[in-house]
């Protein structure tokens, strides 16, 4: 009983983090102006990574928990990449 | 696709409550990403998802693993350290970017760079 309840719960959480993906891509595709894409993108990846953690969670398995500091970590840098060269014009100076 | 592992009742409870709240969260912050008018405004929505969001599924994970394993398992805090300590940094830049592009551009009222205008006179 307690585990069909855990098995909806965790697809019913694992469908609103899809839709919040959408959200962002929605934004990352449509945003009227590039910072408004990095933006999306910044918000996409958070989605993927709090995906990721629920996949670990229905699994039981620590391996979605590497992917998901992988995808946090250069998340960020990808992040501040894209703003440094909206900033600057390169990226790298 | 519907599997969940098996926890004793109580640890379920508190998992699920955990685990939805903090799909909601992050859902209402993407939802603003949408509906808000101006990029300063949108700007402030996803971190509703990179704080209270995140932390809430980390915490049900970290619940779920010490209650599967009979340990206390907390790895999943690097992963909530590491977001928190990088949001504001992230955005702080990209926010500034943003003023910097409308300024240069000028057709888009924001407010003046106080500093320039020092020097300029």
């Amino acid at each position: 009983m307690s585990t069909l309840f855990l098995a909806l719960v965790i697809t019913a959480s694992q469908i609103l983090l899809g839709l919040s993906m959408l959200c962002a891509t929605w934004r990352m595709l449509r945003g009227p102006r590039a910072q408004d894409r990095v933006l999306g993108l910044d918000a996409l990846y958070l989605g993927a990574m709090l995906l990721l953690v629920t996949y670990g969670i229905q699994t039981g398995r620590t391996l979605y928990y590497e992917a998901a500091l992988a995808i946090g970590l250069l998340g960020f840098t990808g992040t501040v990449a894209l703003g440094k060269f909206l900033m600057r014009g390169e990226v790298i100076e | 696709m519907i599997q969940a592992p098996d926890l004793p009742a109580w640890a379920a409870l508190i998992v699920g409550l955990l685990l939805l709240g903090g799909a909601t969260i992050t859902l209402v912050g993407s939802l603003g990403l949408l509906r808000l008018k101006t990029f300063y405004e949108r700007v402030h929505a996803p971190t509703l998802g990179a704080t209270l969001g995140a932390i809430l599924i980390l915490v049900a994970s970290m619940v779920c693993f010490s209650v599967l394993q009979s340990r206390p398992v907390i790895h999943e805090i690097l992963i909530g350290i590491f977001v928190t300590l990088t949001t504001p940094v992230t955005l702080m830049l990209l926010a500034r970017a943003a003023i910097y592009r409308d300024r240069s551009e000028g057709h888009i009222p924001v407010p003046p760079d106080r500093l320039t205008e020092k020097k300029a006179e």
